[in-house]
């Protein structure tokens, strides 16, 4: 790959990364104001802030860490993280709510 | 035999080796980390009602260090930017920034959990609480011969659930002014440390961990930094590699911060 | 092939990596003993480091074992010849030389947690991995051989960790394998401190290990080895390394927070209203024991398919080997292997039944455990299938693996009445549970590594095992894991709890009954006598495994010697010297055709190796 080739891929990325770092400092501050405000239940408060969150997490995996653009290999491993991942919270979560439990 | 794919990517994978390496060590902490939220989430929903605490971090605090490892993400980039446009003294200039960035990240947790330390819950004799900063003890001071007294800067309540949550409108109107406790009133004082409440059981091992990789990843962008640039002059596209793949580890930290701060703080 | 001679370590004087340098310019210099036997970044080494710790623990956690169901047999009396010896070591742990009930539970703690992490996985895992799948792969070594090194020495912290555990002050760690809160917190000793800090080492190492396994078979298979010409043993590692690098991480959290418990006081684990000793405990209470087993279980569960799936790999090697035919659906063993691999983390609760679940979410991980059934039996069917019409050859490495079937398949049948709910609730915490883990564990897994032992040995020192010896090693280990493991079914199907220091004496009710008869809520007295047959069976089987010590290492020096590939298998690994030199193979083989091409018709010889050019 020529220097001439990477210089101008990469400028461009440049303004990419630009972009998101500024998109996550909005998400930062839209976060924290979002707190502030009293939705009608809590459930809407802590959906409205994992959104946030998720929205954030999504720019830094796919922009900063490039896995826009990388192959199947990752998304195989990472996928399947993912889904243990939530197995793991929502299995767990679901056997110990209050009505799967047997009240004697 | 030579030893393959350590610089140039395998055609099929689209990956030298070091960068599969990293992404699968990347699962593992999303499921150690993940296990931490699912504990947090467990504890929280099986808490008494009412019980479970709000307000008790200070949201500007962790915004700042939410600032502080973004910044430091897009430091990291840049620098591995740097690194692919063989501009040498950029990577420098940026890395130095990662580093310091982290450094101050830990500085602020430092005072966070000195502020939690020097924060008790006092249970008094007369069944009501008091709470706040620890301003002094006297020098006669002990809690087991009942001698002496204990100033601190807060307030008091009648029932321990006043103290959760620190959002309701009525905690708003709970003034903190310096009260002085002497000995024989106090049945109980307990630090706000991780053995107090199972929040902040969760709220300093989650953090800890996280600081703890905060540290860790320093240490390595450190050695990249200094003595590991004679790798530079050697096989540049090699240490491009080293440093993206100690860039993905630094994202990594970043990410789990982007949903510890609204889960611990903001919630 | 040209007859080079080669020393066993293979002398690495350099890192691997550093692809241009040549041989010469560093021979001078050579790593001297401590690069070659204790430092070595070479897989091959590594592979032996670990073997042979593990192989130490091993009989370690067996001696554990027989003074267990010495106790169990003959409860406050003293351990001949070795009690002045505990009793001098451990103190009042041992009083006059027998085991105090506290010293039982910390044997059986550490018994079934050196087994399991220290003696079962490091050996099918770690070590049969990192001898055999680089070279079955064509590769030079581990993707990350100074990786590859620090995950044994982590390993071996662990392991001294866990040792140290014994000789501390209130000795080591007492709650089980399982160290279930609140038992685990509370329990007045520090060595369920040891047991967690142990135990992250472990799990480092073996994090360490997996992200290794896993980037060498995605990154390093050698030119023409496509995903279906990977032999099952590298498929069964492979999906082993997700299960650990997957499921090890939840334990780990969960043995920080236990250790935040312990030190910092911390009420993870602990509910509130915690009473101790008839007060109440000082602690903030809010935790879930509950939260423990989920997340214990979570790993609990996949680990037990790390302790199979190796074994599966061996033995369908050596099948294939010894049958001088190929492997009887291939595909079906891949598409079952990567099943087992992904329902495995779903099934974990079934080691929860008893903790008060609502039906719905017992019937939801019954059902995923019945479902899980189905590919361990596909894979077995295949196994047995590839015997039909085949030309099988006895020697001791197919002893193993065929008995390894039928073990394996009592051990995993007992499984089902434990996956259903309803019958678990009778045989959960019973010894019916112990009988069906060790049938799979142990005249299962531990057979398949004893044939890999036997099978591989050539590949590692160019001599063949002792056969007569392997022989009295087999049908001594068979015929007694037998008579110890099989009565365990009638003792626990009869009531007969678990973990019980007395074995139950204090439990049943004495009654003096020569027919047999049970007694309502009691253990009659054949049952009881059991425990007699027990003991003396697991004397002689540790007897039994004296040859094989014995052989093993005569045999490096004095064992029959063997050219490259004694026993004409296909794949990889046999077409290197013995033993491998560093790098492994001069350059990057080619492979052109499947790992089990035995008895091809128009062909010359009745194997065809893989990396063999097309006429």
């Amino acid at each position: 790959m020529s220097d001439h080739n990477v210089a101008s891929h990469e400028t461009h990325s440049v303004r990419g990364y630009i972009f998101v770092f500024i998109a996550l400092l909005a998400g930062t501050v839209l976060t924290v104001w979002a707190s502030f405000i009293q939705f009608p239940s809590a459930e809407i408060n802590i959906a409205v802030a994992l959104t946030i969150a998720t929205v954030k997490a999504f720019l830094v995996v796919a922009y900063f860490m490039h896995l826009i653009s990388e192959r199947k290999m990752i998304y195989l491993v990472m996928g399947f993280t993912a889904f243990f991942f939530a197995a793991l919270m929502g299995l767990t979560i679901w056997s110990l709510a209050p009505n799967s439990l047997i009240h004697i | 035999m030579d030893f393959p794919y350590i610089v140039e990517p395998r055609r099929d994978t689209g990956l030298y080796n070091a960068k599969l390496g990293i992404w699968l060590f990347l699962a593992s902490e999303v499921m150690l980390f993940g296990a931490l939220f699912s504990a947090y989430v467990l504890l929280r929903v099986g808490a008494e009602p009412g019980m479970w605490p709000h307000g008790w971090l200070n949201v500007y605090i962790g915004t700042a260090n939410t600032i502080v490892l973004i910044t430091s993400s897009i430091t990291t980039v840049m620098a591995w930017v740097s690194c692919k446009l063989r501009q040498y003294g950029r990577f420098k200039f940026y890395h130095a920034l990662t580093i310091l960035l982290a450094m101050t990240f830990v500085c602020i947790k430092s005072y966070e959990y000195h502020d939690k330390f020097t924060h008790f819950e006092i249970t008094l004799a007369n069944g009501k609480f008091a709470d706040g900063h620890l301003v002094e003890r006297s020098k006669d001071f002990d809690l087991e011969k009942k001698t002496g007294s204990v100033t601190i800067h807060g307030y008091e309540v009648d029932h321990e659930v006043e103290l959760m949550d620190m959002h309701r409108p009525e905690a708003r109107h709970l003034q903190r002014e310096e009260i002085t406790i002497p000995a024989t009133e106090i049945k109980m004082m307990e630090r706000y440390g991780p053995w107090h409440h199972t929040y902040l059981a969760i709220y300093f091992t989650l953090t800890a961990l996280h600081a703890f990789h905060v540290i860790c990843g320093a240490v390595v962008i450190s050695f990249l930094w200094g003595p590991g640039t004679k790798m530079w002059r050697t096989d540049p596209e090699r240490f491009t590699n080293r440093i993206e793949v100690s860039g993905l580890f630094w994202h990594f930290v970043d990410l789990v911060w982007i949903f510890l701060f609204p889960v611990l703080y903001l919630l | 092939m040209e007859k080079t001679v080669h020393t066993f370590p293979p002398e690495s004087g350099h890192e691997t990596g550093h692809g241009h340098e040549t041989h010469g310019a560093h021979e001078h210099h050579g790593p001297g003993f401590w690069g070659t036997y204790i430092f070595s970044p070479d897989h091959k080494v590594i592979g032996l480091q670990y073997g042979l710790s593990s192989l130490v623990f091993l009989l370690f956690g067996f001696f554990l074992m027989l003074l267990m169901r010495w106790q169990i047999s003959k409860p406050g009396v003293p351990v001949p010849l070795l009690g002045p010896l505990l009793e001098k070591v451990l103190g009042s742990a041992a009083p006059h030389g027998a085991l105090s009930p506290d010293l039982y539970n910390s044997f059986g703690a550490m018994h079934g947690t050196i087994m399991v992490f220290l003696a079962i996985v490091p050996l099918a895992f770690v070590a049969f991995s990192n001898f055999v799948l680089p070279l079955q792969i064509g590769a030079p070594d581990m993707a990350y051989p100074r990786v590859n090194m620090a995950s044994y020495q982590a390993f071996v912290l662990g392991g001294v960790t866990m040792l140290t555990s014994f000789f501390i002050p209130g000795g080591a760690a007492q709650a089980g394998w399982t160290s279930y809160s609140p038992l685990a917190s509370l329990v007045p000793t520090d060595g369920q401190v040891f047991w967690l800090i142990g135990m992250v080492f472990i799990i480092t190492s073996g994090l360490l290990s997996a992200v290794n396994f896993i980037a060498t078979v995605i990154q390093l298979r050698a030119p023409g080895m496509t995903w279906m010409r990977l032999p099952f043993f590298v498929w069964a590692q492979f999906v082993t390394s997700f299960l650990l690098l997957l499921a090890f991480p939840p334990l780990e959290a969960a043995a920080v927070m236990q250790l935040m418990d312990k030190l910092a006081h911390t009420s993870f684990f602990l509910p509130t209203g915690l009473a101790v000793g008839g007060a109440y405990a000082h602690v903030s209470g809010g935790g879930s024991p509950l939260l423990w087993q989920h997340l214990f279980w979570f790993l609990g569960h996949p680990e037990v398919y790390v302790l199979i799936l190796p074994a599966m790999g061996i033995v369908c090697e050596i099948i294939a080997a010894n049958t001088r035919k190929p492997i009887w659906g291939y595909k079906s063993l891949v598409y079952s292997v990567l099943a087992i691999g992904f329902l495995s983390f779903i099934v974990w609760a079934h080691h929860m039944y008893l903790t008060g679940m609502g039906t719905k979410v017992a019937w939801f991980f019954q059902a995923t455990t019945m479902i899980i059934s189905i590919p361990s039996v596909i894979i077995l069917t295949c196994f047995f299938i590839s015997l039909w019409g085949s030309s099988i050859r006895f020697n001791t490495p197919m002893l193993f693996s065929l008995a390894f079937l039928p073990m394996f398949g009592i051990g995993g049948l007992t499984g089902l009445p434990l996956g259903f709910n309803i019958s678990d609730v009778h045989l959960h915490d019973t010894y019916y549970i112990i009988a069906h883990f060790h049938y799979v564990v142990a005249p299962g897994t531990i057979f398949a590594l004893f044939a890999g032992i036997y099978y591989w040995f050539p590949k590692m020192t160019g001599r063949l095992m002792n056969e007569f010896w392997g022989r009295v090693h087999f049908w001594g280990s068979l015929i007694f894991m037998n008579v110890v493991f099989m009565p365990m079914f009638a003792q626990g199907m009869a009531g007969m709890l678990r973990r019980m220091a007395d074995g139950g004496a204090n439990y049943s009710a004495a009654v003096n009954h020569k027919a047999g008869a049970d007694v309502i809520g009691g253990l009659s007295n054949n049952i009881m006598e059991m425990h007699t047959w027990i003991l003396w069976g697991a004397c002689v089987l540790g007897v039994a495994q004296i040859p094989f010590i014995i052989n093993f290492f005569w045999s490096i020096k004095h064992g029959k010697k063997v050219d490259d590939n004694p026993w004409q298998a296909t794949t990889l690994e046999w077409q290197a010297p013995s033993p491998p030199p560093h790098t492994n193979f001069a350059e990057a083989p080619h492979v052109y055709r499947g790992p089990y091409e035995y008895s091809v018709p128009g062909h010359d010889t009745d194997f065809t190796p893989q990396n063999e050019p097309p006429k």
